[in-house]
């Protein structure tokens, strides 16, 4: 899972910046040129990428800024979502 | 639920625009009063576009031949479906599907068209002389945003092409744009504009609530409020007003009841802007910011916009408003790339 958000955030920052360099707990919202577009883009991609349904209670900058953040959002939805499992 | 105001006409070529089939031979003449129509609707703000399987290159020749080429946006002349061609249209105009009226004389088409995009008006092209006359095609107000509403749209097509032309970084494509980006207060003559912004934008639509010319000059006038307007130049020309914010001051505690943009200027990231700007405003005066957001399903965008510039769930009001709060540190600088122009006086009398 891990692997995979990055890869996202990673084709998508290069757009903006190419050679960005970034850690999975780099803060890419202040790191990359990212703006609330990208942000949607990335909340459709863990939507559609892991199963999950993130709604308006879940839109907090701190689910989303990192990649290690992402990566615990969609663990804990998963877990709330009544425990659906998929394979990593 | 009302139906919308019609944003775009995608007209069919043959024996829609013009009489007689172009591929075979005929020598096409246009439909009485054709020209009359494009330039009626063009002056209402009201965009024009074709879907018309015709060989591309031989049927552009022939609207410019007729001298009407320039009216049509994003044409779509392609060996296609139509409602692939629709479509195309939607996206690069980036409007809903429910604001776009199809003229074919075809039933066919009309019938493909409807049965692949439920929400797309269809019509028999032969009744195109009645279409002015109809409610959907007149908006309440013609502004002056309106009058220019395709130029802007041309500025934009020249704007994608230079920035996929543009090798480098996006920040550098973005600095030598020379953008200007001014937030003012309304003035009276904003008011038209920023009702017509309420009405047309609804995905980018904090609480997707609708304001007239009345309670907006009501606002206007009362101390308590304050209305800002963005506008958005670059060296290509003016997006016009493209941004609108209603602020309540309160002692100690300003509340943004509406944040709205227009999608001409999705990708321009200024929402972030007008939030710093605030931001900083606020705290300078050492007020709390709220922020109020109700989830119209469609309007996802500007809760990632609150989201994005630090704003978080305060509280839920029993009217279904969401009440988001910023804690206005780590606000982040404004970018380089903008030139920022405030107009907005802050003291209370």
């Amino acid at each position: 899972m891990r692997d995979k958000i990055r890869s996202m955030v990673e084709s998508n920052l290069n757009i903006f910046n190419s050679g960005v360099e970034f850690s999975d707990d780099d803060n890419i919202f202040r790191k990359g040129f990212v703006d609330s577009l990208f942000a949607v883009q990335l909340i459709a991609y863990l939507e559609a990428e892991f199963g999950i349904k993130v709604g308006n209670k879940d839109m907090d900058i701190k689910n989303f800024n990192s990649v290690s953040n992402m990566v615990s959002f969609v663990e804990r939805k998963r877990q709330e979502d009544g425990g659906a499992t998929f394979s990593q | 639920m009302a139906e919308s105001g019609v944003k775009c006409v995608v007209w069919d070529l043959d024996n829609t625009i013009w009489d007689g089939i172009l591929l075979e031979g005929d020598s096409v003449r246009l439909k009485p009063r054709i020209q009359e129509v494009l330039d009626n609707l063009d002056r209402r703000g009201i965009l024009n576009s074709i879907a018309s399987r015709n060989d591309h290159d031989l049927a552009m020749a022939k609207l410019r031949e007729l001298g009407i080429a320039e009216y049509f946006l994003y044409p779509e002349i392609r060996w296609d479906a139509k409602s692939v061609s629709l479509r195309n249209i939607q996206k690069n105009l980036n409007i809903g599907f429910d604001t776009l009226l199809f003229l074919d004389d075809q039933p066919f088409d009309r019938d493909e068209v409807a049965s692949v995009h439920g929400d797309v008006w269809c019509m028999d092209s032969r009744d195109y002389l009645q279409i002015l006359e109809h409610s959907r095609l007149n908006p309440k107000y013609v502004t002056s945003d309106s009058a220019l509403r395709r130029r802007m749209y041309l500025d934009e097509i020249t704007r994608r092409k230079e920035e996929e032309a543009f090798v480098g970084p996006k920040e550098d494509f973005l600095r030598q744009l020379n953008m200007v980006f001014e937030i003012s207060e309304a003035q009276e003559s904003d008011l038209m504009r920023a009702e017509e912004l309420t009405y047309r934008t609804n995905q980018l639509n904090a609480t997707g609530k609708k304001y007239s010319v009345e309670s907006l000059d009501a606002m206007r006038r009362d101390a308590r409020y304050k209305i800002l307007v963005c506008e958005l130049r670059d060296k290509y020309g003016s997006y016009g007003k493209i941004g609108l914010a209603l602020v309540k001051l309160m002692p100690g505690a300003w509340n943004l009841k509406l944040l709205l943009f227009s999608c001409r200027v999705l990708s321009a990231g200024v929402g972030g802007v007008l939030l710093t700007y605030l931001r900083n405003a606020s705290r300078d005066r050492g007020a709390r910011l709220t922020a109020d957001f109700l989830d119209t399903g469609h309007n996802r965008m500007m809760r990632a916009t609150y989201m994005v510039s630090g704003f978080t769930e305060e509280a839920q009001r029993s009217d279904g408003i969401t009440v988001l709060e910023n804690d206005l540190t780590d606000v982040p600088p404004l970018p380089d790339f903008l030139d920022i122009q405030i107009n907005v006086n802050w003291s209370v009398e």
